[in-house]
This record gives structure tokens, sequence and C-alpha cells, in this order.
């Protein structure tokens, strides 16, 4: 871990208004020593991109429960791309189907957390990726 | 109730049976702490000791009468059962009015109509942040012809409908009126609800879109105009039940409910309206969540608490003004996406607290919405779930079946305590309004909701099939898909009405809103004149958006 904290970008993309799980599962990022931006409801793919870049972060946590992460996922990666962003490493959580994540990681989601997923192993998951690089 | 002395005497029996109890925990120690959801201790046993000045017409008198604790009506479901409402939309109007019709020959007895987050919102099909999210959570209404599609063939004098519209709700109930209007149905028959309750949109379920001193002119707008011109129509739903969803505890969802509740009240009676006018037709809605016995005593006290107030606080002379009548949804936080056929179960035992808790409404949710939006074979069992607890098992035979048990009573006066502490401490920081400003609410529920997590994740909390006999095994079962067509489809019928309507007219009607948004007047008739021209949903909120602004929400976290 080198001794800098994770810095983590945890965001709501979509309309949804379910952000239990994203403020959950970010005061909890923080309690394990991580430093962590929230961005509050209904963020558009641009938004979180661009606050990303800004706030310098390395690993992007979107909470989407609304359904419409087949069309707003991939917009967060290729966007960073776009914007030079590709080494942030973009996580999603929320309602989302098994059979959607084969595509989603195709598309360059790094991982899926869906509902009953322990917060330890979604740190354990960040710790891990950051350890090794 | 017990006289003094033998009070006295029990109170010595339970001295020397605690001896014993002492004892047997020597070799056998409990399991573990018991506590409630609200965080509070509970006892082994309970018994008249625990209920001491404890006086039956004071805390409960007879079903029918104040304050109401053991229910609204004075025979409850001797008469007739609860609405069995399933919350349901999906992609089109024409999907979900399909729905609709094979719920209703099911035997579901009212409508509840889910809309996707674009209607909630405000937004048309076709405005860029809708993208993706049209028809997902709910069906898709831009224009009257979708409401008109979506009741096509339900004859509005015979069922109520439940919407669960907020923000825009006056444009939804306008558009709910016209269509009432062209079936022939006079609007003093048509019944139903809209949620209309903005305050917990800010502090829960975020779907606002105007800030609070606007979106509170809306509402009473709302109660004025519904009073005069469709008088069986509820005008909101005050809701704690996704106050709870977002984290909080059983207390917590009912005093933020009700103090929200009392800031309702006092904007109507500001505005000039006399509290037995409206109050008659607010009402509530909260959610059956896990702890069985807690969720009881919660629907009792929160009956006796609302008619205290009501009465005491307010003035109200008419019994209707201080009946509490509730709708109930089970919770969805509790369900699982591992071994989902176990949430049957759940969704029983939730649905079986909320009618000896007395709602006079119910939605049980299906079995896979912790995967996706429900699929007709899970709907189908959570309706067939509520008519079990009707029909078959007998909990409906008499009033309130468990008003006496000295654990329900006991529990029944705690939650009231407790409420009553939070809706003084919100009273001091200025009411419900300000104290969503200040961040009260959302912290409260904050806190409560990462204790929540913290406990299921160190086990504490049991939830079978996530931290206690997982089975890595799952059974897949049939999730409901939306067409990703759905989209497209929408759009192009918005297209089409916007080309075959009177443009000149909906400029006019536009410019009319225009006018009385900067006025004092009541918005109603500008609104219902709007839709009737087929000016979409996105372009009356555009209007009130204009004049009005946008709330920008602060992040508390």
């Amino acid at each position: 871990m080198n001794g800098h904290p994770i810095r983590v970008l945890v965001g709501k993309v979509g309309l949804d208004g379910h952000d239990r799980g994203a403020k959950v599962v970010a005061q909890a990022f923080r309690d394990a020593g991580m430093e962590v931006i929230y961005t509050g409801l209904r963020q558009t793919p641009e938004q979180i991109v661009e606050a990303a870049l800004q706030e310098d972060v390395q690993v992007i946590g979107i909470s989407i429960l609304s359904g419409a992460h087949m069309q707003l996922l991939p917009l967060v990666v290729d966007l960073l791309r776009k914007q030079e962003g590709e080494d942030i490493l973009v996580v999603a959580g929320g309602v989302i189907p098994k059979d959607d994540i084969p595509y989603l990681k195709e598309a360059g989601i790094a991982e899926v957390f869906t509902p009953g997923a322990p917060i330890k192993d979604i740190i354990e998951f960040l710790q891990c990726r950051f350890a090794q690089n | 109730m017990q006289p003094r002395e033998k009070l006295s005497e029990l109170s010595g029996h339970k001295k020397s049976w605690q001896k014993k109890v002492r004892a047997v925990l020597e070799k056998y120690p409990e399991r573990k702490e018991f506590k409630l959801d609200s965080g509070y201790k509970v006892e082994g046993v309970y018994t008249p000791l625990d209920l001491p000045e404890w006086d039956y017409s004071d805390k409960l008198g007879f079903p029918g009468e104040f304050p109401y604790t053991r229910g609204v009506q004075p025979t409850m479901y001797r008469g007739r059962l609860w609405t069995m409402r399933q919350y349901a939309g999906f992609g089109t109007a024409e999907e979900t009015n399909r729905r609709y019709r094979y719920l209703l020959e099911q035997g579901q007895t009212g409508l509840s109509v889910a809309f996707d987050l674009p209607t909630q919102i405000g937004y048309d099909s076709d405005h860029p942040l809708a993208r993706g999210e049209i028809g997902k959570v709910g069906v898709a209404i831009d224009t009257l012809e979708d409401m008109e599609i979506l009741m096509n063939e339900i004859p509005l004098d015979q069922v109520s409908t439940s919407m669960t519209i907020n923000a825009p709700a006056a444009v939804l109930m306008a558009m709910y009126m016209a269509v009432a209007e062209k079936q022939g149905v006079p609007f003093t028959k048509i019944r139903g609800t809209i949620q209309n309750d903005i305050l917990k949109e800010y502090v829960a379920r975020g779907t606002y879109i105007f800030p609070p001193r606007e979106s509170m002119r809306l509402i009473v707008d709302i109660f004025a105009y519904a009073g005069k011109n469709i008088p069986s129509w509820n005008t909101i739903s005050i809701s704690g039940y996704h106050i709870r969803e977002a984290g909080s505890t059983a207390v917590q969802e009912l005093a933020f409910t009700l103090s929200n509740a009392i800031a309702y009240v006092e904007a109507a009676m500001e505005a000039g309206l006399n509290v037995d006018q409206f109050a008659p037709r607010l009402s509530f809605f909260f959610n059956a969540h896990v702890n069985f016995f807690e969720e009881v005593a919660k629907f009792r006290a929160a009956r006796r608490i609302w008619a205290r107030i009501m009465k005491n606080r307010f003035g109200a002379k008419k019994a209707r003004s201080m009946t509490l009548r509730f709708h109930t949804q089970t919770a969805g936080c509790s369900l699982t996406a591992q071994q989902p056929e176990v949430n049957i179960m759940r969704v029983a035992f939730q649905a079986l607290s909320a009618v000896l808790g007395g709602t006079q409404s119910l939605h049980t949710n299906s079995m896979d919405e912790a995967l996706a939006l429900p699929s007709e074979h899970a709907a189908l069992l959570a309706l067939r779930t509520q008519q079990v607890v009707g029909y078959e098992i007998g909990v409906t035979d008499t009033v309130d079946p468990l008003g006496g048990s000295y654990y329900v009573e006991a529990l029944t006066d705690q939650v009231e305590q407790e409420v009553m502490g939070y809706i003084k401490q919100i009273d001091e920081l200025g009411g419900a309004v300000a104290a969503i400003e200040q961040g009260f609410m959302q912290r409260e529920i904050q806190e409560s909701a990462y204790r929540y997590q913290r406990e299921v994740e160190s086990g504490e909390r049991v939830v079978i099939g996530v931290n206690r006999f997982a089975s890595g095994d799952e059974l897949p079962i049939d999730l409901l898909k939306v067409d990703p067509a759905v989209g497209e489809r929408q759009i192009e019928r918005l297209k089409k009405v916007r080309l075959r309507r009177d443009q000149g007219k909906v400029a006019e009607v536009l410019q009319e809103l225009r006018r009385g948004a900067q006025s004092k007047e009541n918005l109603m008739p500008y609104i219902f004149k709007a839709v009737k021209a087929y000016a979409s949903l996105g372009e009356i909120c555009g209007v009130l958006r204009e004049i009005f602004g946008e709330y920008k929400q602060q992040v508390v976290f």
C-alpha cells in the first residue's frame, strides 16, 4: 500500500434516488482509511468522469439501481478513455442482473457487486488491486 | 388496570421467578442480547408490571373510536378486507395496462401505478437525462395520450388508483381526471391517491424537482382544489416507507413521517384552509419490516399519536381528521438476491404484521425484487400471499387480536414515547422543513443504515442465505426484462402527439400556466387545462422549473 490511501469517487449515475448503498459503502471506505468523494444523486456519466479527473482519484465506484446500467456504465469507461483517464478503475454496484455482468466487464467495468455483497469484499478487492500495482 | 396490591404481589412473585431465571442462566446462557430494530432492549417476558399506569380507555378505546389504537373502523376486516394493491408498471402504457387487467382478473382490488424515473422527475422521454431510463422502473407517461392508454378499459368509477408520484403529482392527477372525464365518470366518483409527499423525497427517495417552499405551495394548491372538485381523492400519502428503506429504524420512520405530516398541516392552515376540510383526505404509507411485533406496535402507535396530534395540536373536530389511514408495503430492503424463494416467507410474515397492525391497503413484494422488476409469476405469488392472510388463517376474524398483549402494549407505549421525543426535537429545530434543510433527518437515517450494515457484516443480524445458511448453488428464476426498444417506441409516440396537437393552443395554455406560477393563484386549473391540450409533462414541469427553480441536493454522508 506504500502509505498512500486509495482515493475513490463514489457516484450515483442515472436518475434513481436509492443512495443508501452508495452512502454506506462510502462511509465504510472512509473507515477503512480511503479518501472518499461522494457525488450525490443524478449524475450523468459526463459529470462523474469530470469529477473523477478533477479529484485525481484511482477508483470510481458507481451505484445504480434504476436499470439503466447497460446504457450508462459503458459510457463512463468510454469517456474516461477519451480523456486519458483509462488508468482509473471503474467498479459498480446495485441491482444488476447476473446475465448483464459479462457485457459490463467486457465494456471495461472491473467488477460488479450485487445485492448482499459484503462491503469487506469490496474493500479487499480494491486493496488487492492497488497493492499489486 | 390492576389494583395496586395485586401489582405489588405480582412484583414479589416476579422477583422470586427472576432468581430461578438466574440459576438457569448460569447453566444455559441465552443465545444473544435481544433488541428491537430501533435498538431498544427486549425483556425476557412482559407482564402487567410493564404497564403500571395503563388505562384501557385512554390507551386503546374501541375500534373506530378515539384514539383509534385498535383500528380506524369499528368492524375492520370483518366488514371488508384491506385493498390488495400491487405496485406495478414498466415499459409502455400498453404493457402496463395489460398487467393491470391481469392483476384485476386475479382478484386484485385496486391499482397502484409505478412511473419511470423521467416521469417522476418531470422529464419527457426525449430529454437527454432520460437515456436508458425510459420504462425501466415504471411506466413512461409523457402526455394525456399515455394516460388514456394506461387506463384503457379500466372503469375509473369502479377501481381506486394509487399513483406513486410526487414532484409532478399535480400533472398526473390532472391527467387522471381528464381520462375520467373522457370515460364519462363524474369527478365525485373517482377514488385514488397521489403520493405527493415531497418532504421525504429530499430526505430519502430523491425524486424532487423544485425547492421546498415552491413544492409546498403546489401541495397546498392540490389540497384546496381536490377538496372542492374530487372529494373522494386522497391528496397525499405521507410516507415513511422510503425513509425506512433508506435505513431508518421503526421509531425514526414514524417520527419523521409524522413530523412531515405536521409540516403539511401547518402549511395548509397557514394558507387559510380549515383543518377539517383537508385533513380527512390525508393518508399515510408505511413499511412492514422484519421485526414482527415491533412493526405491529409501530402501526398501532402511529394511529394513537396522530389522533392526539390532530385533536390537541390542531384542534380538529371531525373524527375523520383524526384517523390515520395507511397503505403498507413489505420491506424491499429485506429481500435477498440469494435464494430468492425464501423472500416469499419474509413477505408473508411482513404482510401479517401489516394486517395485525390494521392497514387499509397492502402491497406484498415479489420474491424477485432484489434482482429485477417482478415477473408475472412472482407478482401473482405475492398477491396470493395476501389472499392467504385475508381468507384462510383467521387473523381477520376479530379486530386487533394482539391488543392487550403485555408485550405489544408495552412496545406500543415505548414507540409512542420515543416518537414524541423526536417530534419535540424536530419542533425545536424549527419543524420538518428546517430539520431537512439542516440535514438532521438525513444524518439520523445514515447513521442507522450504517449500523444496520455493520450488524449484517458482523453476523450479529442474521440474514438467511446471506450471512447464515448460504448455499452455493442458486436456483435460477425467470426475470422480467424490459425491452430496450421501449425507449424508442415511447419517443416515437411523443413525437406523433406533438405533431397532431394544436400547437397554438399548447403555447397559450403554457403561457397561462407561467403567469399563474408567477402569481399566487391555485395552479391546478391551469395544469388541468394544459394536460387536456396535450401539453407534455416535461413542458408543464419545464415552465414550473423556469419560475420556481430547481432543488439542489445537500450531500450528507
